[in-house]
């Protein structure tokens, strides 16, 4: 019951939140414009190819990287993990600019194909590093995996600077919705459908989080379970990668803090992860939006530092309650 | 606690330090004047000029990275934090742009690139203070815990200053980027002789203290027990590494892995665990590496990539490699 309506709280809040969404920017779309005669129906046309897609794309974007997070965090079992800090949204940028090297004019979903490909090599090199690790601390998981990202992201930088991409690189390294029109983020609708595809599974995937043995004993298809978790990592990643770019911490902090009042449960926590990382980035965009109005700045950047201080206050808090 | 016994090589000539050191030395005098020399044409006096500059700031870097991080991983008892690491020359760079900022770009470059660099030492050693003293002297943590809370530190600070970066005027921002983003390539001349002054006065408090540092190497509680002032000496040697990394930091910008490269380089063959064998085989490593590295950079790849990409890759793998080893305890 107390459930149910922290949902739907939940769920009134981002709506809110996307309206806000709406009628923030530089161009005056509001109410009145919108009814009048007299502007060419341009507030109109504003709303239609730029906002509402914006919006959208926020929501989708927002609620599917904290879904990856949470996969991710029950495939590899520690909680201090998401595709931005193990190497799989590097993994995806080597894949694109291997797409942009060579075959420049391919169209989108070949290009987020190859990248997803290259995610679920770079995640899955991940998880093979950590099954090499004799002694698993908590927190040498996330050490593993930020190192390992930068090992893919400086062997990218090697080939942007010979090739001169370095600029392309920055851009989907940078999540930023500015330049999210209408038919140029329709693809981030898949993500939904990967959502779902997780929702359905969730079960299989909270059994996989309580480790191989164990799962197995309970009769499930381990490596199979694990596999089809990866592909939805690396799909949902190379999506977002391809779209609008990369959205740091994201998928770390939203699990976490939905995890403090729901447990590892993943069919019960799934749904809030979801509003709730919609809500963050709908929030963190519309402050972008606002900080040097009429300049925007990028949400990777407002995340970047929002996303490591809440990752810094889960890391001390975490020392001064179980140490 | 360093596993000491591992660091003795076989009995040869190379079990002696004097001769390690004697060495690195001859294979960085000779890469030295490769370096000045090779494929020189037209006016000597210019060319002299113009590569002995590059050649200062290398040994200037090389020194000041060294040092800064073999007296770190003493300080805190491991061997794999580094300055760098944890975010130091991140901190350094977000001051700058917060500096930048704050007085606006104009009154920076009338101040003079000298002043403004002693500016932000000051700033910089009370922040690093701030920062990192407590998260060292604070209740005792475990190092994975003060490593990723380092790294992640690391990211806060460059994400701010991606934010800072956003925030200026961006005709400020275009006069000053070249002051942000220096590189191997584009060693700052006007910054050298200071920088020079800086680390020649920061080995002059260093030079007494090595045996001290020897016994900090024990560990804290024996190095307490054997009557050192564990608490004085971490100040003494932080304020040392924020000192000297923000010299190398000016100079050519941050090098995350450098450092931790060249000091496990050193451990490994330095048949000796002395500070005063350690710390030369160290610098005289980041040396070699740099000047090898940029006649490399300069006449095989003829420019086309970056020093600083290429350490990050091999360093990265190897601090992998490190953790997986479980140096890290």
């Amino acid at each position: 019951m107390r459930k149910s309506v922290l949902l739907a709280t939940a769920l009134i809040a981002i709506i809110g939140l996307g309206i806000a969404s709406l009628f923030i920017g530089v161009s005056d779309v509001s109410l009145s414009t919108l009814f009048s005669e007299d502007n060419d129906r341009r507030a109109l046309l504003i709303l239609l190819a730029s906002r509402i897609p914006r919006t959208l794309a926020l929501i989708l974007a927002g609620s599917s990287m904290a879904i990856a997070g949470l996969l991710l965090q029950m495939l590899a079992r520690n909680r201090f993990v998401e595709p931005s800090t193990v190497g799989t949204v590097e993994s995806a940028s080597l894949g694109l600019l291997t797409t942009l090297v060579l075959w420049p004019g391919a169209p989108v979903i070949v290009k987020m194909m190859i990248a997803a490909v290259f995610a679920l090599a770079g995640t899955a090199l991940f998880l093979k590093i950590l099954s090499l690790v004799q002694w698993r601390d908590i927190l040498i998981v996330p050490l593993v995996g930020l190192m390992l990202s930068g090992v893919i992201a400086s062997a990218t930088d090697f080939f942007a600077y010979r090739f001169e991409l370095l600029q392309a690189l920055s851009a989907w390294r940078t999540g930023d919705f500015s330049g999210v029109l209408r038919g140029r983020y329709e693809m981030l609708w898949l993500t939904l459908a990967l959502a779902v595809a997780t929702y359905v599974t969730a079960d299989r995937f909270t059994v996989a989080g309580l480790g191989e043995g164990f799962a197995t004993n309970l009769g499930l298809a381990y490596k199979r379970v694990v596999g089809l978790g990866l592909t939805i990592v690396a799909l949902m990643t190379a999506i977002i990668t391809v779209t609008v770019g990369t959205i740091p911490f994201l998928g770390l902090i939203v699990p976490n803090i939905v995890r403090l009042s729901f447990g590892d449960n993943m069919r019960a926590g799934l749904p809030h992860v979801a509003l709730m990382g919609a809500g963050l980035v709908l929030l963190s965009d519309i402050a972008g939006r606002l900080i040097r109005f009429p300049y925007e700045i990028p949400i990777g950047t407002v995340m970047g530092v929002v996303g490591s201080i809440i990752f810094l206050y889960l890391l001390l808090r975490r020392s001064t309650t179980d140490a | 606690m360093p596993e000491i016994a591992a660091l003795h090589a076989p009995r040869s000539l190379l079990s002696r330090p004097g001769t390690v050191i004697g060495l690195l030395a001859i294979i960085a005098l000779g890469l030295g004047v490769l370096f000045m020399t090779l494929g020189a044409r037209g006016s000597w006096e210019f060319v002299l000029m113009f590569r002995g500059r590059k050649l200062l700031a290398l040994i200037l870097v090389g020194y000041a990275v060294a040092v800064s991080t073999v007296a770190f991983q003493t300080v805190t008892g491991n061997r794999i934090l580094t300055p760098a690491i944890m975010g130091f020359d991140a901190l350094f760079v977000l001051l700058r742009t917060i500096l930048v900022f704050a007085l606006g770009g104009f009154a920076v470059l009338t101040a003079g690139s000298q002043l403004m660099f002693a500016l932000e030492l000051a700033v910089m050693s009370g922040f690093a203070m701030l920062v990192y003293g407590t998260l060292f002297f604070g209740a005792r943590r475990p190092l994975h815990l003060v490593m990723l809370v380092g790294i992640v530190l690391g990211v806060l600070f460059r994400s701010l200053t991606g934010l800072m970066v956003r925030l200026i005027d961006p005709n400020e921002f275009a006069m000053l980027q070249d002051m942000f983003y220096a590189g191997f390539n584009s060693v700052k001349p006007d910054l050298l002789g200071i920088s020079a002054l800086i680390m020649f006065v920061a080995t002059l408090i260093a030079w007494p203290r090595l045996y001290a540092w020897d016994v900090l190497a024990l560990g804290r509680d024996s190095a307490i027990s054997l009557g050192i002032d564990h608490r004085r000496e971490t100040i003494i040697v932080l304020l040392l590494v924020t000192v000297m990394i923000s010299v190398s930091t000016a100079l050519v910008g941050p090098v995350t892995f450098f450092g931790l490269l060249v000091a496990n380089l050193a451990y490994l063959i330095t048949p000796s665990y002395r500070h005063r064998h350690i710390l030369p085989v160290a610098a005289l490593i980041a040396v070699i590496c740099l000047i090898g590295g940029q006649m490399v950079l300069e006449r095989v790849f003829s420019f086309n990539t970056s020093l600083s990409i290429i350490i990050e890759f091999v360093g990265g793998i190897t601090f992998i490699f490190l953790l997986l080893r479980g140096k890290a305890r």
